[in-house]
């Protein structure tokens, strides 16, 4: 048995890896739970890969960051560094090519004039994620691209804010031209954000021109498709998408991209893959800002837009009280029901001019129901104009009967000679 | 007669490296890993770990060392993704296995060897983690792209002469 052990030991070592890394793969998957009443945008972000970690397998991550970011962020800062003066050193180099003479003049010009254009450059850029705040109003906080996951199949960036700057899982992370993504994990000082192009990634979005809603996905090769559209004639190439906001993360409204190319989807028939072309280029993010809060007071053309909105509603309104108060037939089986509940056919004439409010919150008008709910129950049935046998409260409870005797239809029903045969016929 | 001494190529070809080499050189190139194709996106094509995986498995001829050491930087890679654990840790856990098997057979000096290991490896890898996404995880979005992996296997390639050239200067012979 030993020298089974002795001789096998390698394949047995890695069988005996292999085998551990699958039982914590196994530990680690879990599914989601579907939930039915979630809406279809919604269930777009259960998919695996795309929410937080356990709580263990969170902790297994959190270390791998926090020793991997520390370096990222000093190769970062080093990086732009080293970048700044390797410009310099070219601009200097190439000003001495030019001119001699004036090559001291023009390297300090050149230096300079590389200085200002970085300054101006991510001035421009703050300026505009800047301006994109103030015009959408969202409480978020900007940050900065200073790794990726390193792997081909993983669609992930990490972001140099984390929970300490208020980050949370599940926040919408966009840049003044669409939506990049959202934050899949925090750690203290870093987060880990998952690209919409992601496999495990999904949006609720709408098609700007036709306003059909539709889910977006990432896909193994990195690209943005809607994949659960039948074929449509009215969408077409170039069509702006939008997010929907019915996936409780992204905000209405934000634009996502333009349709690439709509092509029957060979392997999901009757579903087109649509292919839509992202409004961020996704591999080249540097600043980003991630929503934290969507806040209390609409910026003034929201403001304006809703009050229009209000206004709108409110004509609506008043157009549907007229033709309700035109409406007689509303009135009458209003009325009738108030009839019926305070009893009897002749009332329900006798209540036309009853009020129709107190009807459906009476409870006594009511059968069954739940207690201080009102109008949880069913309604009781009016009384019959022309009872019959089959009208409710005609036939005594069966309770009441005796077994065997006959019913009291069936007695009113005979002739007399049926009721009592032996007893004589009087003349 | 003259006196014959038999050694065997395990022994004859067996190197160790420093322990900060051991630790630093795998999170160098998977901090490189991490960093670079922000800039470069391209360099996603390239995965430094394995060709990390691959030289300290063959160099140590020890499938024992080289599945824990491929075991351990797939594990470090899978915290930087979105991927449960054990994803790249199994997968590079079997390259290392295989490499240091493969390390008996051929010289891993030749550089034309090391070419032919490098890429018979990164398919293996890109088969692997395709299984694993199949059948471990059920996800049956994850697709096996042959151009993919090709191109990826070649960058792993023309990178890993260069890679294995500075890496040689750490190694001592056991």
């Amino acid at each position: 048995m030993e020298s089974f052990f002795v001789r096998f030991k390698n394949p047995l070592v890695l069988i005996a890896i292999v085998l551990l890394q699958v039982i914590a793969l196994a530990m680690q998957v879990q599914r989601p739970a579907k939930d039915a009443d979630a809406p279809a945008g919604a269930r777009a972000n259960e998919r695996e890969g795309a929410a937080p970690d356990g709580r263990n397998v969170s902790l297994l991550r959190r270390w791998t960051v926090t020793a991997i970011t520390p370096l990222e962020a000093a190769a970062q800062s080093s990086t732009s560094r080293v970048r700044g003066a390797w410009d310099d050193y070219v601009n200097l180099r190439h000003a001495r090519q030019q001119n001699a003479a004036l090559q001291d003049e023009v390297a300090r010009l050149r230096e300079e004039e590389a200085s200002f254009a970085e300054d101006a450059a991510q001035g421009r850029r703050l300026q505009r994620l800047l301006a994109f705040r103030e015009q959408y109003a969202l409480t978020n906080v900007a940050a900065q691209v200073i790794g990726t996951s390193g792997s081909e199949r993983s669609h992930v960036l990490y972001l140099d804010k984390g929970s300490d700057d208020g980050l949370k899982p599940d926040q919408p992370v966009i840049t003044p031209d669409g939506v990049v993504g959202k934050i899949r994990d925090v750690f203290p000082h870093s987060s880990q954000l998952l690209l919409i192009n992601d496999p495990s990634s999904g949006a609720g979005v709408i098609l700007a021109n036709t306003r059909i809603r539709a889910i977006l996905r990432g896909s193994a090769t990195g690209q943005v498709q809607i994949d659960d559209l039948t074929a449509d004639s009215r969408i077409k190439v170039g069509e702006p998408v939008i997010t929907s906001g019915g996936d409780l993360v992204f905000p209405r409204g934000l634009p996502v991209g333009t349709i690439e190319s709509i092509a029957p989807d060979p392997l999901h028939q009757p579903y087109t893959a649509i292919l839509i072309k992202p409004a961020v280029d996704l591999n080249r993010l540097e600043e980003v800002l991630v929503i934290t809060a969507t806040s209390a007071t609409l910026p003034p053309s929201a403001a304006e837009d809703a009050a229009a909105a209000e206004a709108t509603a409110d004509a609506n309104q008043r157009a549907a009280d007229l033709i309700a108060e035109k409406l007689p037939s509303l009135e009458s089986v209003a009325a009738a029901t108030n009839g019926a509940g305070s009893g009897g056919a002749g009332a329900a004439a006798g209540g036309a001019a009853g009020s129709t409010a107190a009807v459906p919150d009476d409870p006594e008008s009511q059968v069954g129901g739940l207690p201080g709910i009102p109008n949880s129950g069913l309604p009781k049935s009016r009384a019959a104009l022309h009872p019959d046998r089959f009208s409710p409260g005609a036939v005594p409870p069966a309770t009441d009967m005796t077994p065997g005797a006959p019913s009291q239809s069936q007695s009113q029903s005979r002739s007399p000679e049926q009721q009592d045969p032996q007893q004589p016929r009087q003349q | 007669m003259a006196e014959r001494s038999y050694t065997s190529r395990e022994e004859l070809d067996q190197y160790g490296f420093h322990p900060g080499v051991t630790v630093m050189a795998p999170v160098v190139c998977i901090l490189l890993q991490a960093m670079l194709p922000k800039d470069l996106p391209w360099l996603l094509h390239l995965d430094l770990p394995l060709i990390a995986t691959i030289f300290f498995a063959v160099s140590r001829r020890s499938p024992i060392a080289g599945t824990v050491t491929g075991t351990l930087i797939g594990l470090f890679q899978d915290g930087l993704t979105n991927h449960p654990f054990g994803v790249e840790g199994i997968a590079k856990g079997v390259v290392g296995y295989v490499a240091a098997s493969l390390g008996f057979a051929v010289d891993i000096d030749n550089v034309i060897n090391r070419v032919a290991l490098v890429f018979t490896l990164s398919l293996c890898q890109g088969g692997l983690l395709y299984l694993i996404a199949h059948w471990l995880l059920g996800q049956t979005s994850y697709q096996l792209l042959p151009m993919d992996e090709l191109i990826s296997a070649l960058a792993n390639c023309l990178i890993a002469i260069p890679v294995f050239y500075v890496l040689d200067r750490f190694r001592v012979r056991d």
